[in-house]
This record gives C-alpha cells, sequence and structure tokens, in this order.
C-alpha cells in the first residue's frame, strides 16, 4: 500500500511503504525462506510436545509452514491474542511444548497479563515467536514493536531472544524448546539473510559471541543489528578503522561476564538495537557496567524515543540513523573525535 | 469425590443406588456442602473478614464438584486421569481451600493458616501454592483462556478427564473471556465445563448494575455452547445439570449458569448489605457457625 498518493505525473517516484512485504532482504544476499517454520517442522517431526499456535498470523510469521506440514500439531486461535497466550498455557500444563506466533505489538501490548500471569508466573515451558520487531515495517506505530524489549525485560523468568538471521532463528528453536520456562523470541520473517555462517559463531541459549574481534571499535548489537553491525565494521576496513561486534542474542539472561569481558579493553563502544535506545540491550548494558562499577563511556545506536513515522524501510532506517550507512557515518566521526 | 474406580475416567457407570434422586447421594453432597461451608468459617475468622459471601454462595456447587462429580486421587493431586477444575476467580480461594479439605486434598489442620505468612493457602488462590489448585487466578478473564489449552491437551492424548472452570458474573466483563468463549465452541471443546457463579455482586456493587451481561446464558449459546441456568443451592438441579451436561451430545463445550445468594447458609449474612468484602464482626464468627449448623440441621 502506498502512503502518497501524488497525482503530479512528473515528480519523481518517492519509496513507498509496503505492508505486504515480508522480508527485509537485499537482492544480493544469501536468504533462507521460512527459517522459523522449517526449523520448527523439523524439530516437531523429532518431538511431538511441539504444538504451533497462531492469532490469525501464521502467515506473515512464517508459522503457516509449520501448520501446512502439521495440520493436526496446530491451533488456529483467530484474532484473539489473550486466548492464544491462554491456550497456550493450558497445553504447556498439559505437557506440550507450545510455540506461538502473532507480531511482537500484539503479544506485548495487548496480551501481557497473560504472558505474565499464565506463562511466566506459572513458569510454562512456552515460546512467543513474534515477528516485526523495531523497525522491520514501515505500517507505523501499530505495527512496529519498538518497545517490546522494554516491556519484557521487568517480567521475571522470561527468556529474551533477538535473533540476528536465518542461523541464529534455525539453530535458537530446539534450543528454546529445550529450555524449561518460557521465552520470548523476535522472528525476522519471509527470505531471511543467512549472515553468521560466514564466522566462526553457533547460536548458544544466553550467551554473547564475539563475531568479529577489532581494536579500535566494539560493536554490542543484537538482532538484526548484529548484520548492520558486522557490514560497518567491512566497510570501516577501508578506513583502517578496526571494529568488534560482540553479538548478544539473549537479551536476558544477560551474558553479563562476556559483556563486561569484552568492554573491559580500551576501545571505543557503541551499542547497537532494533528498538528504542530505552529498556533495550543500551539500558542492560549500562547498568551492567554501572553495578560493575565501570566508568566507561558507551553510546546507543537505536531508534528514538518517539512513535516512528510510516514510510518506507530504507528512508526510515536512515532517518533514525540505524541502517548500515547512518552506522558507519556514526563510527566514522565517532572515531575521528576520539583522535583529533 | 469420585475413586478411580468409580469414575467416568475409566468410563465405569455409577451404581444404581447413587443416581441422581438417590438419596444417599444427594445427603452425601448436602454434608460436604455444610463442610466446605464450615470450614470456610473457620479461614474467614482467622483472617477476621474476607470473601467469606462469595465462599458461602459457591460451597454448594463446590460440594457437588468436590463430593461427587470430579474424578480425583486425594493423595495424588496431579493424577493424570483427574478432572481438571479452574478456579479463575482467586478471591474464592477459602471456597476452594474448604472444598479440597472436605476433599482429603489438603489437611483440615491446615486450614487456619489461611491468608497468613508462609502459608500454603494463600489469599488468592495460586497453583504454585497448593495442592490441589490447578491455576493461579486473581486477574479475572484468564482461567477460561487457560481451560481451552487444557481440554485441547487432554483431547490431543485422548485423555477423557473434563475442565471445569469456575468463574464469576464480573469476569464476562472481561474480554478475554469471550475470546475464550468463541475458541471453545470454534474448536469444539466439548470436554470443557464453564460454571458461572451468577451472584450479582462485584467489586463497585451489583453486577447487572456494574456492567449488564444478560442473558449469560443465551450469550453463551451464540457463541456455540450449551448452556444451562439453574438454582445453585438447589442441589438435585445442580446435579441432574452437571450430569446431563457432561453426558451432553459431543461437539459443543458446556455452561452452566448458577444463580447464588452471597452469605448463603448463614442468615445474618444473607441478610447484610450485600458487599464484595463482607465485614463480620469479631464476636459474630460463633454466632455464624450457629447459623449454618441450624440451617444444615433444618
Amino acid at each position: 500500500m502506498s502512503i502518497h498518493t501524488s497525482t503530479a505525473t512528473t515528480a519523481p517516484k518517492r519509496l513507498t511503504s509496503d505492508a505486504m512485504s515480508a522480508s527485509l532482504a537485499r537482492e544480493d544476499q544469501r536468504v533462507t525462506a521460512a527459517p522459523l517454520g522449517h526449523a520448527l517442522v523439523e524439530l516437531a517431526q523429532e518431538d511431538d510436545r511441539i504444538i504451533g499456535l497462531s492469532a490469525d498470523l501464521a502467515k506473515y510469521t512464517d508459522l503457516h509452514v509449520f501448520r501446512d506440514a502439521m495440520p493436526d500439531r496446530f491451533y488456529q486461535i483467530g484474532m484473539a491474542e489473550q486466548a492464544l497466550v491462554g491456550s497456550a498455557a493450558g497445553l504447556a500444563l498439559e505437557g506440550f511444548v507450545p510455540f506461538v506466533s502473532t507480531y511482537s505489538v500484539f503479544a506485548t501490548r495487548r496480551a501481557y497479563d497473560f504472558l505474565c500471569l499464565d506463562i511466566a508466573e506459572a513458569g510454562l515451558n512456552v515460546n512467543m515467536v513474534c515477528a516485526l520487531p523495531g523497525l522491520t515495517t514501515g505500517y507505523g506505530p501499530s505495527h512496529q514493536a519498538t518497545e517490546d524489549l522494554a516491556i519484557l525485560r521487568g517480567m521475571p523468568d522470561l527468556t529474551i531472544v533477538d535473533p540476528c538471521d536465518a542461523v541464529d532463528i534455525e539453530q535458537a528453536v530446539p534450543q528454546l524448546a529445550a529450555h524449561d520456562g518460557p521465552t520470548y523470541t523476535r522472528i525476522l520473517r519471509g527470505k531471511v539473510p543467512r549472515v553468521l555462517d560466514e564466522y566462526d559463531y553457533s547460536f548458544e541459549l544466553g550467551k554473547a559471541k564475539l563475531v568479529r574481534d577489532g581494536a579500535d571499535v566494539l560493536l554490542v548489537s543484537t538482532g538484526l543489528m548484529t548484520e548492520r553491525a558486522l557490514e560497518a565494521a567491512r566497510a570501516l576496513e577501508a578506513d583502517r578503522i578496526d571494529v568488534a561486534v560482540l553479538h548478544v542474542p539473549t537479551l536476558k539472561p544477560l551474558d553479563e561476564d562476556t559483556i563486561l569481558r569484552e568492554l573491559g579493553k580500551d576501545r571505543l563502544v557503541m551499542t547497537c538495537e532494533n528498538h528504542t535506545v530505552i529498556g533495550g540491550l543500551f539500558d542492560a548494558v549500562a547498568h551492567t557496567l554501572v553495578r560493575n562499577g565501570s566508568g566507561r563511556q558507551v553510546t546507543p545506536v537505536g531508534l528514538p524515543d518517539e512513535f516512528l513515522d510510516a514510510g518506507a524501510l530504507p528512508t526510515l532506517s536512515d532517518r533514525y540513523g540505524v541502517s548500515t550507512g547512518k552506522l558507519v557515518e556514526r563510527i566514522r566521526a565517532m572515531h575521528g573525535a576520539a583522535h583529533r | 469425590m469420585k475413586t478411580e474406580d468409580s469414575t467416568r475416567a475409566t468410563g465405569e457407570r455409577i451404581p444404581a443406588e447413587t443416581t441422581v434422586t438417590g438419596q444417599k447421594r444427594l445427603e452425601r453432597i448436602r454434608e460436604a456442602a455444610f463442610n466446605i461451608r464450615s470450614n470456610a468459617l473457620i479461614q474467614a475468622e482467622v483472617q477476621g473478614q474476607g470473601y467469606i459471601g462469595q465462599a458461602l454462595d459457591i460451597a454448594d456447587v463446590l460440594a457437588v464438584l468436590y463430593a461427587d462429580q470430579l474424578a480425583l486421587r486425594p493423595d495424588d493431586p496431579e493424577w493424570e486421569g483427574r478432572d481438571r477444575c479452574l478456579l479463575s476467580i482467586g478471591h474464592y480461594a477459602l471456597a476452594l481451600y474448604a472444598a479440597l479439605a472436605e476433599a482429603k486434598v489438603l489437611p483440615a489442620e491446615e486450614l487456619d493458616t489461611y491468608a497468613s505468612d508462609d502459608s500454603r493457602l494463600p489469599m488468592s488462590a495460586m497453583a504454585s501454592y497448593t495442592p490441589g489448585v490447578e491455576i493461579s487466578g486473581g486477574s479475572l478473564g484468564h482461567g477460561l483462556t487457560i481451560a481451552n489449552g487444557i481440554a485441547m491437551g487432554l483431547k490431543r492424548r485422548d485423555n477423557p478427564a473434563f475442565v471445569y472452570n469456575i468463574l464469576s458474573d464480573g469476569e464476562l466483563n472481561e474480554g478475554s473471556t469471550w475470546e475464550a468463549a468463541a475458541v471453545a465452541g470454534h474448536h469444539q471443546l466439548d470436554n470443557l465445563i464453564a460454571i458461572v457463579d451468577f451472584n450479582d455482586q462485584q467489586a463497585d456493587g451489583k453486577s447487572s448494575g456494574v456492567l449488564g451481561m444478560e442473558p449469560v446464558d443465551q450469550k453463551f449459546e451464540t457463541f456455540g455452547w450449551i448452556a444451562r441456568r439453574v438454582d445453585g443451592h438447589d442441589l438435585p438441579a445442580l446435579l441432574t445439570a452437571l450430569e446431563e451436561l457432561r453426558a451432553e451430545e459431543a461437539g459443543k463445550p458446556r455452561c452452566l449458569v448458577v444463580d447464588t445468594k452471597l452469605g448463603k447458609g448463614v442468615e445474618f449474612l444473607e441478610n447484610r448489605e450485600k458487599l464484595h468484602f463482607m465485614r463480620v464482626a469479631p464476636d459474630e464468627w460463633a454466632k455464624a457457625h450457629q447459623q449454618l449448623k441450624e440451617s444444615y440441621e433444618a
């Protein structure tokens, strides 16, 4: 859907927001289609406790792959997020391991009480797998989950995961099921880039991993921002700026030991997250540093504390400073200032 | 309560002398209802106040469930074949503890720890604290959504047990209750029985005045349920209704709306101003026990 309905025929064509576009991947990228759906099917073939549920968004969270492969293990709950989460709790009480999909905004804003009391307080193995985290749609605040991590980090016993790519998602799925407790994962859908298999990396629930080392700058990143951090690091090789990337896919519990170890080295530090700078990775890292007596300065890269504009994703990513290009500019400026 | 060898869960029929009209069976339920009320008074006295009005109004329903309808094993509250009875309305906890004590799931001597520090019997019922308590209630509108998932799970494993959910008329205000009602109807959860305690009282006043939800039984019917409505203190009617709802033809969830009276069984509480949180003076507990005994023996 175009939000700009210009009647001027001579005006240059502007980018439009595309509500139905499932994928963020560029055309030149290696991708995997619907990694969540396929990983879940693979897991469910071995583990008959796995059940899928969605609230009228199976098709838009890649859970339709599971639904179509195993229709008798899938429940369509309808557009009823409270009933969705409650049903999952009931199934978990009966020994099943539900994977539950909707959009992040609906899971967190509409069903919070149910996540909190029926799943987290009860300590149940229910796995929320939620699409459209942060700025991954140009549809506007109704669909942009820019504060989901802030909402959820205060919930006791909830494990929170923000995967970078298809590799993370594929490797996370069996670990989420194996974890005997509630989890919330921000899902990338459609054609999802494969990034991390180019590095000596594997996903481990609860662990932060140094994906790339570097002497000048450390980017502590989570979610899809790790892909952009790695791209920025490569781009800055031309400027002889040596950039390290610490990927923190599990926001809670936070791998404080690894973060403190990497931040103990003398480098410029930035956090990069696809989330408001309030209540997400930056706050979690700052909290860890302060509590451990570190006075190190950390610069947050993330979405502003605002309701974001509607529009085309490339436009918005630039506008809010979370595109690879803007990240490169920012690192370059910061590094330059530090060495003047 | 039914033990394993006399329960529907194992497919056994009920012995002839215990048919719905059988006096023996009714007498046992009546005695259980008295014991549940009596247990509730003991707990409320410890606390000095509380949800005694609601506990007394739901005692007859709990007696039919815990002394007759539910398959359960007192010494194994998590027995696979048990009927799951979910209390949405956490503040009815003292009634549930009273029933669990009557069913010998909880030791009766523990009742006077109700709502005390370090007790297994918190003021609002929570699954993590108390054997026999299936869910943590309190935040209303959750029970029926969870009951759906349990009903789905039981069906997946061909477990013939039933799920009961006791909810309140006030709880019908919550939109999630109706999300759950639609889901249960759509998924044909015919192993689910919702019991709505219509005592016409919620926190801010009469339920009909706070937010009118009538006609409750017809609302459930339009969501694809089988619904009945009975006097919640008429034991033969309650027993017959629950029995028949359980035996209804497959394909639909079932709802029983029970019209109840706050404070039922203790005359001066029945006649006291109806409040969500009823006040009872310290010197009135003995009188409450006395009036309860009189109403039982009448």
